[in-house]
């Protein structure tokens, strides 16, 4: 009884798990197959990738993606966190009307964003483009880096930044030297959030952009109409990215976790 | 002695509530002063105003005779101990004292070598590399003054500092920062709630309240000669009475005229009588102008606490002898047990 | 207190350039009419009337049935998920978590865009159906189709928080009820569910929020003609060109929202004070 109850349990993890990653091991296997196909898998090839490699347009999306993603990230990092710095000593009724406004973006629908900017553009006239989508993006990253930096700054004793001046640092040396080093694991939370956040998006790259200006999602978006193995080839090369980095970024404090226990040990 | 910090009338709102309500203040070279007083007293704004985290909204702020209101911290030459230490958590214990150093661009063979010598100061000698997060709390104080006395400053200014620490270890460490101090032979301006703590520390007590000091003295003067109700009810145990100075040198109250050693009272000016209640003997009741029954006797461990009921009143009386609940009593005190107060408004 | 405050400044410029004004010039269009040119401006409300149109009303029907069944499928799965997950060793649990946010960091056009090969007539599905000599199906640009793609894409934001309220649960409170004569059933409607409904409340939000506003899932595996709310707007700003009427479906969509997360914390407060 016990031992069925078990397997089902099991069972039910493994059918659940399945249909998360089945979509994405179906991508990844047809963008290494011979024909157009996307439903038989004749051989195995590299040829979509050269293919995506020798795509102009794709390799411009890939290079719009990336360069958004770099500077949006590190504006809104540094804007995020010197606000949720900066929030921590404000009087209650500031913070929270902050962290209200906030929490617009993260609330509201992606598509009313994206509607709010473009309509925001287009009423400054400020031409549709790479500006307006780095604007964009800057916009909805900042919020999910204040929202994981802000706990870890409130954390911190009230006192510590005027130790560092007490002890003779500047307000920017207390900043640099003390505040940052202590709240960096809610930094490189968001670092990583808005990276993705950015990377990732469709929505509101679709409305805000223009003048042939696409990041990989716009241009997977336009091209579904005719299925093509060279989008599974991108994928599977985000896929991998991401996968990677989330690997990597979930792993890397557990090993240091291991070797600090060690290390204790060993003392 | 050198007046090394002045504060002349220093005033301070927060939220539409005044905190400080004019202070004025002399602080002496090598002087061990106490800011005593119930939370709300103003005393860590006090503080946090000669540190630099605070700016007064009106009055003088004078080190070594220079105006300093608008200085930021850190060009100031006065250093904090925190309540809860603010010890940098990702520096270790080295790196956390050495911190002001290494922004003054010191060179590091004479960092390394104060570090040392800092940490045998403070009796942590070994622990360079340790991290501070694994330190005990008296451990973690220790390093705190470290990191605040490797500077030189000409003042170390300490924010309740023994307040997170247990009793036993309290007690230890009062020890030693009267000791350190004595070593380094600087100011130390020292707050506390505690008044046990005040006056076996320091050369100068400062007691406040309400935004206003109370009085200024040594530990002696402000426990038996209070100047107020407030100082004489916040130090130590104590009976006071409302009476009047018939003149000087004579007392009356509760119906008898005492003699007494204060002076300088207006002829039957209305006054209060602070008697502490190890001043007060138990005598017989033939023997003594006050008499009572004994209302209730309760061991305190060295000595019995007392509670006497005459008519009037009920007299707090600490003694090593006991007395039966019931008993008749007499209560007695000689002239020099009698401190007189002047009302406050 | 005095150093560090002004650093909020520049996000306060920023968010009311970026976050506030844009709101405010939605609902401007919103309550007018005269297109794109805002010089004569006519204040109207036949933006909004019509919604009463029987088209427009399908659509929001639609849209509201297909986000309720959503998130009704994505609870039953995912609590049932998590619950399972719950149940491991803690460093397990901690491996099938971050299985179940790995999705969620990828691109969900990527993995909407995997689901065409999957069940489109000749796809996958209907591929190997054929190899047991059974008939294909038609999945591709149904309710079903959208539905999968929705689910699939949405699920984690329902495991995530229930996962999270489930196993920070003190253990004593389930061996209280068992001590108190409960049995499984009894200990985990009254005790365990109960104690974990904020962690539901959250996903609920999460899922209802992210299905009815969707406009990429049902385009790419309901086709054109599938029109949900989010497809509404997408045609009123990119095909047809009506930017009034675009946005005030956007300001009902996010008062819609407004109202639904209104409604969740209620529950919540609800629930609390009755304990």
């Amino acid at each position: 009884m016990k031992k069925l109850a078990k397997l089902s349990k099991g069972l039910y993890v493994a059918l659940c798990f399945a249909f998360f990653y089945i979509p994405i091991f179906v991508t990844m296997l047809f963008s290494f197959n011979s024909s157009k196909s996307l439903t038989k898998f004749t051989g195995f090839s590299l040829k979509w990738y050269i293919e995506l490699i020798e795509n102009s347009e794709i390799m411009s999306a890939v290079w719009v993606s990336v360069s958004v993603a770099v500077l949006a990230t590190a504006i809104s990092t540094v804007l995020g966190t010197i606000t949720a710095i900066g929030l921590s000593k404000n009087r209650k009724l500031i913070r929270e009307w902050i962290t209200n406004i906030n929490n617009i973006p993260i609330m509201n629908p992606e598509i009313v964003t994206a509607i709010g900017l473009m309509l925001l553009f287009s009423a400054m006239k400020i031409e549709k483009g790479y500006l307006t989508m780095l604007l964009a993006h800057i916009s909805f990253c900042t919020p999910y880096v204040i929202t994981s930096v802000y706990p870890k700054v409130r954390s911190l004793d009230p006192s510590i930044a005027n130790a560092a001046m007490d002890l003779g640092a500047t307000p920017w040396q207390a900043l640099t030297k003390v505040v940052v080093p202590m709240i960096k694991p809610g930094i490189i939370a968001g670092v990583l959030l808005a990276f993705t956040m950015s990377f990732d998006d469709f929505v509101i790259s679709y409305f805000v952009s223009g003048n042939g200006v696409m990041n990989i999602s716009i241009i997977v978006y336009n091209m579904t109409k005719r299925t093509n193995p060279t989008i599974n080839a991108l994928s599977t090369i985000v896929i991998l990215v991401i996968f990677i980095a989330v690997l990597v970024v979930n792993i890397i404090p557990l090993l240091k976790r291991k070797r600090a226990v060690a290390n204790e040990k060993s003392n | 002695m050198n007046t090394l910090i002045e504060l002349k009338n220093i005033t301070k709102t927060f939220d539409d509530q005044q905190v400080l309500k004019g202070i004025n203040l002399k602080i002496y070279e090598n002087e061990f002063l106490t800011l005593l007083g119930p939370s709300g007293c103003g005393k860590t704004t006090t503080l946090r105003i000669i540190a630099g985290f605070d700016e007064s909204d009106s009055g003088e702020l004078l080190f070594d005779g220079i105006e300093i209101s608008k200085l930021p911290p850190y060009k100031r030459e006065v250093n904090t101990v925190f309540q809860k230490y603010a010890l940098f958590p990702h520096l270790n214990v080295e790196e956390n004292i050495s911190f002001g150093l290494k922004l003054k661009k010191t060179e590091k063979s004479v960092i390394e070598q104060k570090v040392k010598k800092m940490l045998a100061l403070v009796g942590l000698s070994g622990f360079e590399k340790r991290d501070v997060t694994s330190l005990s709390g008296g451990q973690q104080q220790r390093v705190a003054i470290a990191r605040a006395l490797i500077n030189e400053p000409k003042v170390l200014l300490l924010d309740e500092p023994l307040g997170a620490l247990d009793a036993r270890l309290r007690k230890e460490m009062q020890t030693e920062l009267k000791k350190i101090q004595k070593e380094v032979g600087i100011t130390f301006i020292y707050v506390t709630h505690d008044q046990e703590e005040a006056l076996s520390m320091s050369d100068t007590v400062v007691v406040m309240n309400d935004g206003y000091i109370q009085q200024i003295g040594t530990p002696t003067d402000v426990y038996n000669e209070p100047e107020n109700r407030f100082v004489a009810s916040f130090i130590g145990e104590s009976n006071i009475i409302e009476g009047k100075m018939v003149r000087d040198c004579l007392v009356e109250f509760d119906g008898f005229e005492f003699e007494c050693v204060d002076k300088g009272f207006k002829e039957n000016e209305e006054a209060e009588i602070v008697l502490r209640p190890e001043d007060i003997d138990i005598v017989k009741p033939e023997n003594a102008k006050i008499t009572g029954t004994v209302e209730s006797v309760v061991f305190k461990g060295v000595h019995y606490e007392i509670m006497v009921k005459t008519d009037l009143r009920s007299y707090m009386i600490h003694t090593t002898d006991f007395f039966d609940v019931g008993l008749e009593v007499g209560l007695s005190f000689g002239p020099e047990d009698i401190h007189v107060m002047w009302k406050m408004v | 207190m005095k150093y560090f405050k002004n650093l909020v400044k520049p996000y306060v410029l920023w968010s009311s350039v970026m976050i506030i004004i844009p709101l405010f010039v939605m609902l401007l269009y919103a309550v007018t009419n005269s297109g794109n040119s805002l010089v004569n401006i006519q204040f109207t409300f036949e933006n909004f009337k019509r919604f009463a149109e029987p088209v427009y009303l399908n659509v929001f029907v639609k849209s509201l049935k297909l986000g309720i069944i959503t998130v009704a499928i994505c609870l039953v799965v995912g609590y049932t998920l998590a619950y399972i997950i719950a149940q491991f060793k803690e460093r397990t649990q901690t491996v099938l978590i971050l299985l179940v946010t790995i999705p969620m960091w990828i691109n969900m056009l990527l993995r909407t865009y995997a689901w065409i090969s999957i069940l489109s007539d000749n796809g996958i599905i209907n591929t190997f159906l054929e190899k047991l000599g059974l008939s294909p199906i038609s999945m591709m640009y149904t309710d079903f189709a959208v539905m999968i793609g929705q689910i699939c894409d949405f699920l984690p934001y329902m495991i995530i928080p229930i996962h999270t309220s489930l196993s920070k649960m003190d253990k004593s409170y389930t061996e209280a009820a068992y001590d108190l004569g409960a049995n499984p059933v009894q200990t985990f409607f009254k005790v365990t569910f109960k104690l974990s409904i904020p962690g539901v409340l959250n996903g609920v939000i999460m899922v209802f929020l992210l299905s009815i506003s969707t406009f990429v899932i049902p385009k790419l595996l309901g086709g054109g003609q599938y029109v949900l709310m989010g497809n509404l707007i997408e045609n009123q700003f990119i095909s047809v060109g009506d930017w009034n009427f675009g946005s005030a479906i956007s300001i009902l969509l996010a008062s819609i929202i407004l109202l639904a997360i209104r409604w969740m914390k209620k529950i919540d407060t609800g629930e609390n004070s009755q304990k």
